[in-house]
């Protein structure tokens, strides 16, 4: 390792690192937050990766035959809406697991979306557009390391709002009680069911929409490979946010940053140990989680009403 | 293995279906018995067929095996390169009596067809890429594959004279004997243009990674490389983001010129019509298994993509020279003194090897130039 730190640019390689996470942590944000919504009403929506290459399939044909990129994110955040009114509906029925259901859907997503999908490998859709946040510099690294998708600020916009909404809004704190107490929710009159089944639909139409980034955006085109599990990923972020909106677009920023760690120490002339380096977002996963899941002790901050939390 | 059961499922009901309807449509049995004379050919994909890519170069040629009289095409896609492989060839030999299997990806061959064509000594496996070894190896195995190195060494011609920071970049996915031999044959054709230009290889890890793929391209972009080329299954990523941020690009397997209109130089292609009608007109004539089949340029199991608009009349001139001198096949890629980016001597001085030289099959260095570690 010696004779190779002496090439190494740390600036060079910060500079990597924030381009990675602010173009690869989009769908990490999306995704979070959503299963962040979901979680807060008390039930768990494992099957948001199925979601995600779902809306990233449905996105890119939309965007295909309309011509237009913001139909097909919209499109995909419907598809997320179907996926999680499926789920919703499925698991008001009695009896019925939210994790197996999940894990259903993510099978039945994926799956579904490779069938639909298989028109869509080679034709290329319209991409959505990016902004220029680093036009006033004159470095090609700086400015392609801040070229970003409005996706990535509404997002972060997104994450700020759901924040205050938890704590202060009146909706906020319904779908909270819903999530902590179902029983003291039925008792103020709030309709336990129906608020379950929309924060699962709407998490599944931000998932949805973090899949459209995945086709229109970066990398920009569907194949059967596109998601890599990062759909799986996100939902283990959320628990390591404890259920914070703040804290899953800082997560999700880290393992945008984390997914880059690799190509860019490996185009720096860094290529020794690259396997461990491409690891890093699934080490930093099994890291966090084993980090912040102690046993015998109720998660601070997880909501009363998830099967993991009840005794 | 959910994926595999399913699909010997749906195999067994399309069987049944395919069966109860001919029997229907013909009473006295003469189409079933038309349709076991015919030649069942299956043929294992590990994406799908479509991927702009890898399958696709494969598929293209399986698209002509359809055409010939007497052959019958099954096919699967998406099949791992695990135990699930195993799975398939079994279903396809058991259940739709396949007596020829084109496995054509990498991993297929050890230890999954060496072991299915132990179990199945009268069904021929024709593998692409292995390296099949007389004694070692069932003699119902064959191998075959084309010298691609040589369109890399053409395509290294291209890129260093397009290129202005003589940086060039190569994403690959893993570092294989036959990576290893394009990334240095493209090193080699860049460095007869300009003998201080470089390679910059990032290992992505995997056949299939999109986001690592353009984070790869992104990365190597910003550390100043001008013109990309790759080896994974789809090369399409990797194109269209060179071309979105304006540098040049090299294809591989298939061409990709449609997805980089201004930056596509030429690229490596695969032919593969070639082997695969002469496996299989072997296997109708009742001929003994063809195990070692290669080619190159000269044996049209491998073509350059025809010249994108940014390659100069100078550098069209000095590829189709190199071009001629590989049809003749007279032009030595690998030739002493050879020099690894470890400083090592990696063939001796005065020392050529050809191209069919199986030395050059288990390469396993990165020559001087190539900025990477194996």
């Amino acid at each position: 390792m010696s004779e190779t730190t002496d090439g190494l640019a740390f600036g060079s390689l910060a500079l990597a690192l924030l381009g990675g996470a602010l173009r690869v942590s989009t769908p990490f944000l999306f995704v979070s937050l959503g299963e962040c919504i979901t979680e807060k009403s008390g039930r768990i929506n494992l099957g948001l990766e199925g979601t995600l290459v779902l809306g990233a399939m449905g996105g890119y044909g939309v965007s295909l035959l309309t011509g237009s990129p913001w139909l097909g994110v919209l499109a995909a955040g419907l598809c997320g809406v179907l996926m999680g009114l499926l789920h919703g509906g499925l698991c008001s029925l009695p009896k019925v697991n939210d994790i197996a259901v999940g894990i259903a859907l993510m099978l039945f997503g994926t799956g579904l979306a490779f069938f639909l999908g298989k028109p869509l490998i080679q034709p290329q859709a319209p991409m959505l557009p990016s902004v220029e946040l680093g036009a006033w510099s004159d470095d090609e690294q700086i400015r392609s390391a801040l070229r970003i998708n409005v996706l990535l600020p509404v997002g972060l916009a997104l994450a700020g709002l759901l924040h205050w909404a938890f704590r202060a809004s009146r909706w906020g704190l319904a779908l909270r009680l819903v999530g902590d107490n179902a029983a003291a929710a039925r008792a103020l009159g709030y309709p336990v069911v129906p608020i379950r089944i929309g924060a699962t639909a709407a998490g599944g139409f931000l998932a949805g929409v973090g899949g459209a980034f995945l086709s229109l955006y970066y990398p920009g085109s569907w194949n059967e490979g596109l998601s890599s599990g990062q759909g799986l990923m996100a939902v283990a972020l959320v628990i390591f946010a404890r259920w914070n909106p703040l804290r899953c677009a800082l997560a999700a920023l880290l393992f945008g940053a984390a997914g880059a760690l690799g190509p860019a120490l490996q185009s720096q002339g860094i290529t020794a140990g690259y396997y461990l380096f491409n690891a890093a977002p699934y080490v930093l996963t099994l890291a966090l989680m084993a980090a912040s899941w102690t046993p015998g002790q109720t998660l601070a901050g997880a909501p009363g009403e998830l099967s993991f939390t009840q005794r | 293995m959910a994926q595999t059961r399913f699909s010997a499922g749906r195999r067994d009901i399309l069987r049944i279906l395919g069966t109860g309807a001919a029997a229907s449509a013909l009473p006295f049995g003469i189409g079933l018995a038309g349709a076991a004379d015919k030649l069942v050919v299956g043929v294992i994909y590990v994406g799908p067929r479509d991927d702009f890519g890898y399958n696709q170069a494969q598929a293209q040629a399986v698209a002509a095996l359809k055409k010939m009289p007497g052959v019958k095409v099954v096919e699967e896609e998406k099949v791992p390169e695990t135990v699930a492989v195993q799975k398939t060839m079994e279903a396809m030999i058991n259940q739709d009596k396949a007596s020829l299997i084109f496995a054509t990806s990498f991993g297929y061959f050890d230890p999954h067809v060496l072991k299915m064509a132990e179990k199945y000594p009268n069904v021929r496996f024709a593998h692409c890429g292995g390296l099949w070894t007389a004694g070692k190896h069932p003699k119902n195995v064959g191998s075959f594959f084309g010298y691609i190195d040589e369109c890399q060494y053409l395509d290294g011609i291209a890129a260093a004279s397009a290129s202005k920071s003589k940086k060039l970049g190569f994403i690959a996915a893993k570092p294989i004997p036959q990576v290893l031999r394009n990334i240095n044959a493209f090193l080699l054709g860049a460095r007869s243009v300009d003998p201080k230009a470089t390679v910059k290889v990032i290992f992505t890890g995997d056949w299939s990674l999109p986001v690592k793929e353009a984070e790869a391209a992104n990365s190597l972009i910003d550390q100043g490389v001008d013109v990309l080329t790759c080896h994974v299954d789809s090369p399409k990523v990797i194109v269209e983001t060179a071309e979105r941020r304006g540098v040049y690009s090299c294809g591989y397997h298939a061409s990709q010129a449609r997805l980089a209109p201004k930056g596509y130089l030429t690229g490596a292609e695969w032919d593969w019509q070639t082997p695969y009608t002469q496996i299989v007109k072997a296997t109708l004539d009742g001929k003994p298994m063809v195990n070692f089949l290669r080619g190159g340029l000269k044996d049209g199991f491998v073509k350059p993509s025809p010249f994108g608009p940014a390659v100069s009349a100078e550098a069209k001139k000095k590829s189709e020279a190199v071009k001629a001198a590989m049809l003749k096949g007279d032009f030595p890629i690998f030739k002493g003194p050879l020099v690894d980016n470890t400083g090592k001597t990696v063939i001796a001085a005065g020392k050529v090897l050809g191209q069919q030289d199986p030395l050059l099959e288990s390469m396993n260095y990165l020559v001087d130039g190539v900025i990477g570690q194996v």
